[in-house]
């Protein structure tokens, strides 16, 4: 297998490919909708290909017919390699390899449980509280420290030259940056404490006591009982934990690490698209690319294709009259050939509304990156290693 | 003849949907016909950094409700107001400044412990559908596998709290959640591929993990119909060659002004028919109980109130109205 062709990161990339090669975890992001997913997969590809090495794409929530067109019956929190087989049927031959994973975030909770608990009667009675597993079922927070924990782990454990993620929605995409924070500032907070002393030394004291009165009347006191307990397992693996996430936080700032937002050009994609790149700029992390995806084709805005469009509305009857007697083969009744040259002119111009509202999103775009590129609306949906590639091809030089 | 009243005669509609489908358009332009049709509606974002405002080309919505028209209000949920205005109301405490420490405390748990932002937000909006403040609240709920987790929190609260008023209180959001006659969630889908899978699971997801009725799923952006029966066949005739230069003298155009119309009404009619077979997979798979609606795209410059204006009519037109 040939080795990952790596190069040393430097501020200005001016490729998708010279980027990839440059960084060893590439975080891609967006809002919902916009081919996050696709475009990431569609990245680990053209890295397994051109690059070379042992390239891993880790996704959230991928669909079934995405896991299908990389080969898998099913995306696991395993990581699973994508056969060679499916490259040479999309007509290549990769230089590396390609590997895929999902996250579990229950499945990521219990081996996080298990690393750091003291010892297995802690690690039981922790698996089994019934707080945990609504923490690590249910709720959603816990999700974006997990993906991040597991890149984490991963990438740690060197097995991988690049990693590819794709992660939840723009907007929790922020409490993805700040979930290994706020993970850590919990678990060093006062409230830990303050919630878990009476339960140990039954000793409340005077600053904290309208604290459990109301809280008492709140929640009710066998809740807190349980929350207690919770806190008070999940505080013996308190050093590990805090740890882990100050290493999970520094992992995102280092140079290996870039991001790549991936946006269309609605409005609405837009506006978080540059949301998030404030936000990264915020936090000093590095933003290597901007992906445009499903960009309609620049015929659109052709001059002379609208005022042709224009003209064609206005003459549908004398131009179907003219072009009807010219048509090779069977007769055409004019009437019908006005209407079929009414509805082209007609969808091209209702299309060229959209073209003209992207081009000035477009415009309107404040900070970009170095590398913007931009991926064509395809006529069909990407459900194969093929339409990876393809699409890959239009993103990468 | 029907059996469940009409999606807006219910109190509570949550609207949901794989983000980029149009999820906020379609809470927007449902909330406008609503009060358009005599209604107190009020509209609420629950994601603070959601967008809702700009469909109404209004300010940033807030927690404390604003009028935009005639009986439509629109407010942005925000948990930690949501948990104040609780405390003021349930707990009689009446300085919280006094309590400022518990009171960050507090937002905190909000923050970090399971659920609790959840229930903060559903028991606002619960809130203001007991105490009649409006006829109709519309959500603009989180996306797909968010909105569960928000749906089932009274459950899940009620079920894990054993005893004390967390108990109670979320007692009569389960009762008010599960009635199908007051609340229903709304799925707003997409015709391409991931929409149509992700609505399919969550229609599952709703139906066995929440309480909340699940009433329609709202197929938007829905391409036109270039082509009738043997028109595709013609336009098929007018991409040869020979055509292609009788349409450009015709027009008065050169051919290379002419060949863009045609590629793009190709791209058209292929758009259209992938998207059909979405369409179709969400008709074969929708359970029958679950009425599906179609909203047309809207090849509009603005985003803005005429377009919610626009979508709104549609979706009046759709509801039979």
């Amino acid at each position: 297998m040939a080795r990952f062709r790596r190069e040393a990161p430097s501020e200005s990339a001016g490729s998708l490919e010279q980027l990839l090669a440059a960084r060893e975890i590439v975080i891609s992001c967006g809002s919902g909708g916009v081919g996050k997913t696709t475009t990431a997969a569609a990245m680990a590809a053209m890295a397994a290909v051109h690059l070379g090495g042992t390239v891993l794409v880790l996704t959230v929530d991928p669909a079934r017919r995405l896991a299908n067109a990389l080969g898998l019956e099913r995306f696991g929190n395993v990581e699973r390699r994508v056969p060679d087989d499916l490259f040479r049927a999309a007509g290549v031959e990769p230089r590396g390899e390609l590997w895929a994973a999902m996250l579990d975030t229950k499945d990521s909770w219990d081996a996080l449980v298990r690393t750091h608990a003291p010892d297995p009667a802690t690690r039981d009675a922790i698996l089994s509280n019934p707080l945990y597993q609504n923490i690590t079922g249910k709720f959603v927070q816990s999700h974006d420290y997990i993906a991040m924990e597991r890149l984490y782990e991963i990438h740690t454990s060197g097995r991988y030259d690049l990693i590819v993620v794709d992660t939840p929605p723009t907007r929790h995409a922020i409490d993805f940056l700040e979930a290994p924070e706020r993970m850590a500032d919990f678990f060093s907070s006062r409230l830990l404490r303050w919630l878990t002393t009476p339960y140990r030394s039954r000793l409340v004291n005077a600053a904290s006591r309208p604290f459990y009165s109301i809280a008492d009347r709140i929640l009710g006191s066998q809740f807190l009982e349980d929350i207690a307990e919770f806190f008070i397992l999940f505080q013996t693996m308190y050093d590990g934990f805090v740890e882990r996430a100050r290493a999970v936080e520094r992992t995102l700032s280092e140079r290996r690490t870039t991001f790549v937002v991936v946006s269309t050009l609605e409005e609405a994609p837009v506006r978080e698209a540059e949301f998030f790149i404030r936000a990264l700029s915020d936090r000093d992390l590095h933003l290597g690319a901007l992906v445009l995806n499903k960009v309609l084709p620049g015929y659109f805005l052709d001059e002379a294709a609208t005022a042709a469009a224009e003209e064609l509305v206005r003459k549908a009857d004398p131009v179907a009259a003219t072009v009807a007697e010219q048509l090779a083969g069977e007769v055409v009744d004019p009437a019908d050939l006005a209407r079929v040259l009414r509805e082209v002119a007609e969808s091209f111009l209702n299309y060229r509304i959209i073209a003209t509202r992207e081009a000035e999103q477009r415009k309107e775009l404040g900070v970009v990156p170095d590398v913007v590129a931009a991926a064509p609306f395809f006529e069909t949906d990407i459900f194969d290693l093929a339409g990876l590639l393809r699409m890959g091809e239009r993103i990468w030089r | 003849m029907p059996s469940t009243p009409d999606l807006l005669d219910r109190r509570l509609v949550f609207v949901t949907g794989k983000g980029g489908v149009g999820k906020t358009s379609v809470a927007a332009a449902l909330a406008l016909l609503a009060s358009r049709r005599g209604k107190r509606t009020l509209v609420c974002e629950v994601d603070a950094k959601g967008n809702l405002a700009d469909f109404f080309e209004a300010p940033p919505n807030t927690f404390e409700p604003q009028e935009l028209s005639g009986g439509l209000y629109a407010m942005a949920m925000d948990t930690e107001e949501s948990l104040k205005e609780y405390l003021r109301l349930q707990l009689k405490v009446p300085l919280l400044a006094r309590i400022g420490p518990l009171a960050r405390s507090l937002d905190f748990v909000a923050n970090a412990a399971p659920g609790v932002k959840e229930i903060l937000t559903v028991g606002k909006l619960c809130w203001e559908v007991r105490e009649r403040h409006y006829d109709l609240v519309v959500v603009d709920a989180p996306a797909s596998g968010h909105v569960v987790g928000q749906l089932a929190a009274p459950q899940a609260i009620n079920e894990l709290v054993k005893v004390g008023r967390v108990q109670d209180q979320t007692r009569w959001m389960v009762d008010l959640l599960s009635d199908p006659l007051t609340t229903a969630a709304v799925i707003v889908a997409a015709p391409e591929e991931m929409p149509v899978t992700e609505t399919l699971e969550l229609i599952g997801r709703i139906r066995t993990e929440t309480t909340v009725r699940l009433a329609a799923v709202i197929v938007n952006k829905v391409l036109p119909e270039l082509f009738g029966r043997g028109e595709e066949e013609l336009f098929g005739r007018l991409r040869a060659p020979e055509a292609v230069s009788a349409l450009a003298g015709a027009v008065g155009a050169p051919v290379s002004g002419v060949e863009p119309l045609l590629d793009a009404a190709q791209l058209a009619v292929t758009l259209r028919r992938t998207r059909t077979e979405h369409i179709n997979r969400l008709r074969s798979e929708v359970p029958a109980d679950v009425e599906l609606l179609y909203v047309p795209y809207l090849f509009t410059r603005s985003h803005g109130v005429r377009a919610t204006r626009n979508l709104a009519e549609a979706l009046g037109a759709e509801l039979g109205y």
